[in-house]
C-alpha cells in the first residue's frame, strides 16, 4: 500500500518537471522573431527528430526556376479572390485536376507566406514537408507512406532508408500516376531456339 | 569414430576417382575438381573458401573481370517475406528486367525470372485467360489488372522435396538456393513447382560481357553453365548485405515491398497485420513468403 | 573361370546367325548411329535442341520411360499366369519376360540419362558417395527400385541360362524365391514410376488417385503384347513349346486388363468432365485442343482408337482366336498404349502451363532420333540376349559344343 502511494508521487513529480521545461522552453522561445518563423522552425525540429533512419532522396519537384516562390510574388499584392489564373501559372490551371471543383491555390499555398504551404489549421509548412498537406485528406495513404507501405522506400530494409515525397510521384496539381510504356514481353517460348 | 570417417571418406574417395577418370580421363586437373567437388551444403569452411577463390580466378580468366563471389550466410534471426501490392501494379515490367541484370541471367536463351500475368478485373486471378504476351502503348490497359509471378520461397517447397540429390534447399532465412554445381538437370522440381519460378538452362547461357553483374554470391547470381535450373533468390547477393532485392527497387509505383517476418516494425509485417493479403494457389499448402495485397 | 567360359560362349553365339539375322543387325546399327548423330547434338548444345522448354519441361523422353517401365513391368507379371494356368514351359517363360525386362529397363535409364541435363553428374544419386534424398524424393525411390528390379532379373536369367549351359540342375531354393520377389518388385517398379508424377499437387492432370492403378492396367495390356508376338516367333523357329490355348489366354487375360484400363479411364474423364472445374483444361487440350492448339489431339485420338478397336478383336472370341486379327490386335494396343504414355501422359500436365500459359509441345527431330538410337540399342540388346537364351535353352548349346575336343575324350 505504503509502496503504491510512493510510486504515485515519484509519477507526479516527473510530469510536473517535464510541463515546467516545456513551457519554459515555449516561452524563451516566444520572446524573438514573429509567429510564422517560429512555426517552421518547430516543424523543422518535429521531422529531424521523427524518422531518424529515413532520409529524403530527392528535394521536391520544383518546375525550373520557380522556387523560391518570393522572388516574384513579393512585389505583387496578394489577390485572395478565387480565379483561374492566365497569365501566370496558365499552365497548373490548364492540367489541375485535384478535386478542381472546390479547390484552388490558395487551399493549399499560403496567402501570405510565398514559400509555404499551408495547412487547413493555419499552420505553415515547408515544402519538404507536403507529405503533412497530402495527409490532411489522404490520411489512411499518410500513415501507410510512414511506415513504407504506400510508395516505395529504397536503400536497406534493416536499416537507413530512403524515400520519396508524395509528390515526386504524383504531381500535386494532377496527382493521377502517369502511363508507363511497358518493356518487352517476354520472348515466346516457340522462339527461343 | 575418426577411424571410421576416415575409412568412409576412402571409400568416397576411391569411388569418386573411379568414376571421374572413366568420365573425364583426358580432362584437366581444374575440370576433375570442379567435376569432383561435392554438395555445398556438406563442404566446410575451408573447402567452400577455396572453391570461391578458385571461381574467382576462373571468372577473371573467362570474363576478364574481378568478381566478388560472397558465401555469406543467412543473417541471424530474420526470415524474409515479400509483398506485392496488386492495386498499384500496373505491369510495366521494370522488375523483370531489372532482375535479368542483375542476377546474370541468360539473355539468349531468355531466361526471366518474373513473368508479368495481365488478367481481366472481371475474371478475378484465373490464370487460364491471362497472358504474359501483352504488349500496348502505354499500362496499365483499362478493365486490366497485373500479377507479377516469381519464386515465392514457399515455407513448404515442394521444389525441395522432389529433387532426388539434394541440390536445392531451404537457408535458415527461408530462401531456397540451388547449388549449380550440384545440380544433376532433371528438372523434376519443375514440375513440382505450381507457381513457374523454376527456369532451365536449355543451351549455354550467355550474357553480355559488358553487363555482367561481378558483384555475386555463390548461390545466388554467380554465371550458370547449361543444364542446370536456377530460380529468384530474393536477390541474396543484396538481401543478406541488408539491401533490398533490386526488383523492390526499380518498381516505379512501389508495389513491391520486403523484409523480415520476425521483425515487428518491418513493412511486411505492417502489411501482414493491417491489409488484405492473399496467397496463390493456397490449397497446395505450399505456404509462400510472397504475399499479394490491396494497398486501397 | 566357368563363368568366363561361358560369358565367351555366349558371345560366340551372338556372331552366329543366318543372312536375315545379319540384316537386321545391320538395320539396327544404322539406326543407332543414325540416332546417335542426332544425340550428339543434343551433348554438345543442351536440351535446347529438343523442343521441351520451361513451360514444357518433361516431354517425350520421360514418356519413353514410362512405357518401358510398364513393358518391363509387364512381362515378368506374366509369370504370375504361366504358373495358376501351368503352362507346361515355365522356366521359358520365366527367362524370355525376363530378359524383356532387363532390356526394358535398360532402355529406361538410358532415357533417363539423354534427358538431364548433366549426365556427368549422375553420381550425385548414388549412395554414399552423392547425396541421395531418400526417402523423400519419388525419384530416388525409382531410381532404386529400377536399379534393384534390373539386376534381380538379370541375376535369375544369367544363373538359369548358366545352369542350362553347364547342364547342372538349377537350385529351385535360390531362383523360386527371387522369381517371387520379383514379382512384386515389378508391381512397385510401375507404381512408384506412377507416384513420381501422381505426387506432385501442382500438376492437377496427374494429381489423381487413379493414375497408378491406369499405369498398371495398361501397363497389363502393352507388356504381354511383346510376349503375345515373341512366342509365336519362337515357336515357328524353334523347338520351344506353347499350346495355342496358353496364347488365348494370355489374350484373355489382356482383355481383362483393357477392360479394366477402360473402366478407370472411363471413371476418370466422367469425375472431370461432369464436374466441370477449371481442371478439365488439360483433357480438354488432350482429346479436343485449346482454341486453335489442336496439335496432340490425333496423338490422343489414335491412341484412343488403337486401343478401342484392339479391344474389341480380343474381346470377340472369333478374332482373339485367329492368330491373324489376334497379332494385328497386340499390334494396336502396343501402339495405343505407346502413344499414351508417350505423349498423352505427359504433354497435358504441362499445357497449359502452372500458370495458365500454353506452349504448344510435339518432339523435335533430335528427341525422335534420340528415342530411335535408345530403342535400337535396347533391340540389339535383346536380339543378342534372346539369340544367346535360344541357343542355350532350345538348340543345346552348351559347354561342350563350345570345345568338343576336350568334353568328347
Amino acid at each position: 500500500m505504503n509502496c503504491k502511494i510512493y510510486k504515485n508521487i515519484k509519477i507526479s513529480i516527473i510530469v510536473i518537471t517535464l510541463y515546467l521545461i516545456l513551457f519554459i522552453g515555449c516561452k524563451s522561445k516566444e520572446s524573438d522573431n514573429n509567429e510564422i518563423d517560429k512555426v517552421i522552425t518547430e516543424n523543422k525540429e518535429i521531422t529531424s527528430t521523427e524518422q531518424s533512419k529515413e532520409y529524403a532522396v530527392e528535394t521536391p519537384p520544383f518546375s525550373d526556376g520557380i522556387f523560391p516562390c518570393t522572388d516574384c510574388h513579393k512585389n505583387l499584392t496578394p489577390n485572395p479572390v478565387r480565379r483561374v489564373l492566365v497569365d501566370w501559372h496558365d499552365d497548373i490551371s490548364a492540367m489541375f485536376n485535384h478535386d478542381s471543383e472546390n479547390r484552388w491555390c490558395l487551399d493549399c499555398h499560403d496567402f501570405k507566406s510565398r514559400d509555404s504551404l499551408r495547412l487547413a489549421s493555419g499552420k505553415l509548412l515547408d515544402f519538404k514537408e507536403s507529405y503533412k498537406l497530402c495527409g490532411q485528406c489522404h490520411g489512411e495513404k499518410l500513415r501507410d507512406w510512414k511506415v513504407g507501405v504506400h510508395g516505395k522506400r529504397t536503400g536497406e530494409w534493416n536499416g537507413k532508408k530512403e524515400y520519396l515525397l508524395c509528390v515526386n510521384c504524383h504531381n500535386p496539381h494532377s496527382p493521377k500516376f502517369k502511363e508507363l510504356t511497358p518493356e518487352l514481353p517476354p520472348i515466346k517460348q516457340e522462339d527461343i531456339k | 569414430m575418426k577411424n571410421k570417417n576416415s575409412r568412409r571418406s576412402f571409400i568416397k574417395n576411391i569411388s569418386l576417382a573411379t568414376f571421374s577418370a572413366l568420365a573425364l580421363s583426358g580432362c584437366n586437373s581444374e575440370a576433375f575438381d570442379v567435376f569432383l567437388q561435392q554438395n555445398f551444403k556438406t563442404l566446410s569452411k575451408k573447402e567452400k573458401d577455396r572453391i570461391i577463390k578458385n571461381l574467382e580466378i576462373k571468372y577473371k580468366e573467362k570474363y576478364g573481370k574481378e568478381f566478388h563471389v560472397s558465401d555469406r550466410p543467412a543473417l541471424e534471426g530474420t526470415s524474409f517475406g515479400y509483398a506485392l501490392d496488386l492495386s498499384r501494379c500496373v505491369g510495366c515490367r521494370r522488375c523483370v528486367y531489372a532482375c535479368v541484370k542483375e542476377n546474370n541471367q541468360s539473355r539468349d536463351p531468355q531466361i526471366h525470372y518474373i513473368e508479368v500475368l495481365q488478367m481481366e478485373k472481371e475474371r478475378g486471378i484465373d490464370f487460364a485467360h491471362s497472358t504474359a504476351q501483352y504488349n500496348p502503348e502505354k499500362v496499365p490497359e483499362k478493365g486490366y489488372f497485373y500479377v507479377p509471378i516469381q519464386c515465392q520461397q514457399c515455407k513448404n517447397p515442394p521444389c525441395v522435396k522432389v529433387c532426388p540429390v539434394r541440390a536445392t534447399w531451404q537457408e535458415p532465412d527461408g530462401i531456397t538456393v540451388v547449388d549449380y554445381n550440384w545440380c544433376i538437370g532433371c528438372r523434376y522440381c519443375m514440375a513440382a513447382c505450381p507457381y513457374g519460378a523454376r527456369h532451365f538452362n536449355w543451351g549455354e547461357p550467355n550474357v553480355p560481357n559488358e553487363e555482367l553483374n561481378t558483384e555475386v554470391h555463390y548461390l545466388g547470381n554467380r554465371p550458370r553453365m547449361k543444364g542446370v535450373v536456377e530460380k529468384c533468390t530474393f536477390c541474396i547477393q543484396r538481401s543478406r548485405e541488408g539491401k533490398y532485392p533490386s526488383c523492390v527497387e526499380i518498381c516505379p509505383v512501389g508495389a513491391r515491398k520486403f523484409g523480415n517476418l520476425l521483425d515487428p516494425d518491418s513493412e511486411i509485417r505492417y502489411i501482414l497485420e493491417n491489409k488484405r493479403v492473399l496467397i496463390l494457389k493456397q490449397e497446395l499448402n505450399t505456404q509462400p513468403r510472397f504475399y499479394y495485397f490491396f494497398g486501397i | 573361370m566357368n563363368f568366363f567360359r561361358f560369358i565367351t560362349g555366349s558371345i560366340k553365339i551372338i556372331f552366329r546367325g543366318s543372312k536375315t539375322y545379319y540384316t537386321w543387325l545391320i538395320i539396327l546399327l544404322l539406326l543407332i548411329l543414325w540416332g546417335g548423330f542426332g544425340y550428339s547434338g543434343q551433348l554438345a548444345h543442351g536440351l535446347i535442341k529438343t523442343h521441351m522448354r520451361d513451360s514444357v519441361s518433361w516431354a517425350f523422353y520421360i514418356g519413353n520411360f514410362t512405357f518401358l517401365v510398364g513393358v518391363a513391368a509387364a512381362a515378368v507379371m506374366l509369370v504370375i499366369p504361366a504358373y495358376i494356368y501351368d503352362w507346361k514351359p515355365i522356366k521359358e517363360i520365366v527367362i524370355f519376360g525376363e530378359l524383356l525386362a532387363v532390356c526394358s529397363v535398360f532402355m529406361c535409364l538410358s532415357f533417363i540419362m539423354v534427358d538431364i541435363g548433366n549426365p556427368l553428374r549422375f553420381w550425385h544419386m548414388l549412395p554414399l558417395i552423392g547425396t541421395l534424398n531418400f526417402p523423400s524424393s519419388m525419384l530416388s525411390w525409382d531410381f532404386f527400385v529400377l536399379n534393384i528390379y534390373l539386376l534381380l532379373n538379370l541375376f535369375v536369367v544369367t544363373y538359369l541360362l548358366y545352369c542350362i549351359f553347364y547342364k547342372k540342375e538349377y537350385k529351385k531354393s535360390i531362383v523360386l524365391p527371387l522369381v517371387l520377389i520379383s514379382i512384386p518388385m515389378a508391381v512397385a517398379i510401375h507404381t512408384t514410376t506412377a507416384f513420381l508424377y501422381n505426387a506432385l499437387p501442382g500438376r492437377v492432370f496427374w494429381n489423381s488417385a487413379l493414375l497408378a492403378p491406369r499405369f498398371l492396367a495398361s501397363a497389363f495390356c502393352s507388356g504381354p503384347a511383346i510376349l503375345l508376338i515373341l512366342f509365336q516367333i519362337l515357336r515357328k523357329t524353334t523347338n520351344f513349346e506353347i499350346k495355342d490355348e496358353a496364347i488365348w489366354k494370355i489374350a484373355e487375360l489382356m482383355v481383362y486388363a483393357m477392360f479394366i484400363y477402360l473402366f478407370f479411364t472411363i471413371a476418370e474423364l466422367f469425375k472431370e468432365f461432369y464436374s466441370g472445374t477449371e481442371n478439365i483444361l488439360f483433357w480438354k487440350y488432350l482429346l479436343f485442343g485449346i482454341g486453335d492448339h489442336k496439335e496432340i489431339v490425333p496423338y490422343s485420338w489414335s491412341s484412343i482408337i488403337m486401343g478401342c478397336t484392339a479391344f474389341v478383336l480380343f474381346l470377340i472370341p472369333k478374332t482373339r482366336k485367329n492368330f491373324l486379327t489376334l497379332n494385328i490386335g497386340a499390334v494396336l494396343i502396343y501402339g495405343s498404349v505407346y502413344v499414351e504414355k508417350g505423349i498423352a501422359l505427359i504433354i497435358p500436365a504441362f499445357t497449359p502451363d502452372v500458370l495458365g500459359q500454353i506452349y504448344v509441345y510435339t518432339p523435335s527431330m533430335t528427341e525422335i532420333r534420340t528415342a530411335v538410337m535408345i530403342f535400337s540399342i535396347g533391340f540389339l540388346l535383346f536380339t543378342f540376349l534372346s539369340k544367346i537364351a535360344i541357343a542355350i535353352v532350345f538348340e543345346n548349346y552348351n559347354i561342350e559344343s563350345l570345345n568338343p575336343k576336350i568334353y568328347s575324350k
